[in-house]
């Protein structure tokens, strides 16, 4: 306990606890909804096309997480465009655009010239070294996503219920359809320095899968998930620190051991 | 009095292929018209297009004043075929759905009481709080009706609410619909012909082209005369239940 306790008094270890805080919330909200409307493979597509601007910031010098941004948001428009426009089907499109993002990261980042050393904290990300800057934009992340979904629930949910319906109800589908998309790809984007482009839809959908376990109501659905990915990834960061193994690898350790828990528990019950 | 809605010369088409051609239909007050037709024959495209849904290649709808505005009085029960069904919506919730763009005062207390109204009156009034995914096919027809009906519409357009329920239910919701159709107009889509016969007030063939029979029967000569596409389509068996359910 002591030990615990201590470790509250680094710097590193507060920034961490915050880190996890507001990574709990984003992804459980925006996890949820992913799952409800089983969009998981697209969201899969953003993040991992997200490496190409990534490795484009590093080319050219500029903020990575700025990169990043930029290449979630062109692969999600560009993964509509392919699918509706271009008439590819929409698994293949995703794919395209999930290994082409990669693979521009790749390149980028060869031709850099020079080591580039944090490469790995964004491929696997971790906790432990999050700046001030980037906990202020995620603490802006999750107010903005907060304050969306407290204020436009009931749309919200109707909208990803059933979208046909809606629309014969007047509401405005599409324009809700962008801002959560663009919603999306700033929650992934802004949690890759928690565990990473690779490990990152398992925040987006392990703690859903525990809490679905618990209720079938999609308001109670984004409470619990947030609470699930919060126990989950602080349990994680202890673990990685007492362990010393790689913060985002433990977490989604953690995060899965309490799934299969529960499931075991709920089955047995 | 204007009819609700007046289509004309509607063609509605997928990728330039049109899927319905040339098509008038006139819908007023208080019809039950029923929709047959084979699959692929455009049926669930006609209400689409009603419902501002898909696009038309070319021709109009008119709606009458009282059809008219950004939410039309029309409810809507789509194929349940095409819900999520593992969705974590309860039913309360997917019923208060039909009402969400209403702006009244008090909006959402009186829609809540709408909501408990009508899940009582459809007997589902106990599953309230359970999952969408955890009721059987007639009491999720149940739940959509409900939905459908919470805007008070003066249209109701349902989507072959036939699928996956048993007789008795079946039967149970035709005698609705025809007490519902005492104040409110109904378009109903249905592969069962033989039922739909029994209460609907006229009947529309539709199969790229659309048969507007003002009567619930069917005859021989009719469907010589307007070369009823179900005839040409369904060499018949359709055309057969039709005729049979005539004699009775």
């Amino acid at each position: 306990m002591n030990a615990i306790l201590e470790l509250f008094s680094y710097d590193f270890f507060q920034k961490a606890f915050l880190a996890a805080v507001f990574a709990s919330i984003s992804c459980g909200i925006i996890g949820a909804y992913i799952v409800s409307r089983r969009i998981v493979f697209i969201s899969g597509g953003i993040t991992h096309a997200s490496f190409g601007g990534i490795g484009l910031a590093f080319f050219l010098g500029f903020n990575p997480l700025l990169g990043a941004v930029l290449f979630a948001v062109l692969s999600a428009l560009g993964i509509q465009f392919f699918t509706k426009v271009a008439e590819i089907r929409e698994d293949s499109s995703i794919a395209i655009w999930w290994s082409l993002g990669m693979a521009l990261g790749i390149i980028f980042v060869f031709l850099t010239p020079g080591y580039t050393p944090n490469l790995m904290s964004y491929l696997f990300g971790n906790i432990l070294t999050v700046t001030n800057s980037e906990l202020w934009w995620m603490f802006m992340l999750n107010l903005v996503i907060v304050v969306f979904f407290a204020v436009f629930l009931r749309k919200i949910l109707y909208i990803a219920f059933d979208e046909e319906f809606a629309r014969t109800a007047g509401l405005p589908v599409a324009l809700f359809n962008y801002l959560i998309i663009v919603l999306i790809a700033l929650t992934v984007v802004l949690n890759i320095r928690v565990v990473g482009i690779i490990l990152i839809l398992s925040l987006l959908t392990i703690p859903q899968a525990t809490a679905n376990l618990f209720t079938n109501d999609f308001k109670r659905l984004l409470v619990y998930s947030s609470v699930f990915a919060f126990v989950g990834t602080i349990a994680g960061l202890f673990i990685s620190y007492f362990l010393n193994i790689p913060s985002g690898a433990a977490i989604i350790f953690t995060l899965v051991v309490i799934f299969g828990i529960l499931r075991l528990v709920k089955s047995f019950v | 009095m204007d009819p609700l809605i007046k289509i004309e010369n509607l063609t509605v088409a997928y990728d330039k292929v049109p899927v319905l051609e040339n098509v008038d239909l006139e819908i007023r007050e208080n019809d039950f018209l029923g929709v047959i037709g084979p699959n692929g024959g455009g049926k669930t495209t006609l209400l689409k297009a009603i419902l501002g849904l898909k696009k038309p290649e070319s021709g109009k709808i008119h709606f009458s004043k009282e059809m008219s505005g950004r939410k039309k009085p029309i409810g809507y029960l789509p194929q349940v075929r095409h819900i999520d069904r593992k969705f974590p919506i309860t039913v309360f919730d997917v019923v208060l759905s039909g009402g969400i763009m209403q702006n009244r005062q008090n909006a959402k207390s009186v829609a809540k009481d709408k909501a408990e109204a009508l899940l009582e009156e459809m007997g589902v009034a106990g599953i309230r709080n359970k999952a969408i995914g955890e009721l059987s096919g007639g009491q999720m027809q149940r739940v959509f009706l409900c939905r459908a009906l919470l805007s008070d519409p003066k249209l109701l357009i349902l989507d072959e609410p036939d699928t996956f329920v048993d007789n008795r239910f079946e039967g149970e919701l035709y005698e609705k619909l025809e007490k519902l159709n005492e104040e409110l107009a109904i378009l109903l889509v249905s592969h069962d012909v033989g039922t739909i016969t029994s209460c609907v007030k006229s009947i529309a063939c539709v199969n790229k082209y659309l048969h507007y029979h003002p009567s619930n029967v069917i005859s021989q000569e009719q469907l010589a005369n307007y070369n009823c596409p179900i005839q040409i389509i369904s060499h018949g068996e359709i055309p057969h239940t039709v005729l049979k359910h005539h004699h009775h």
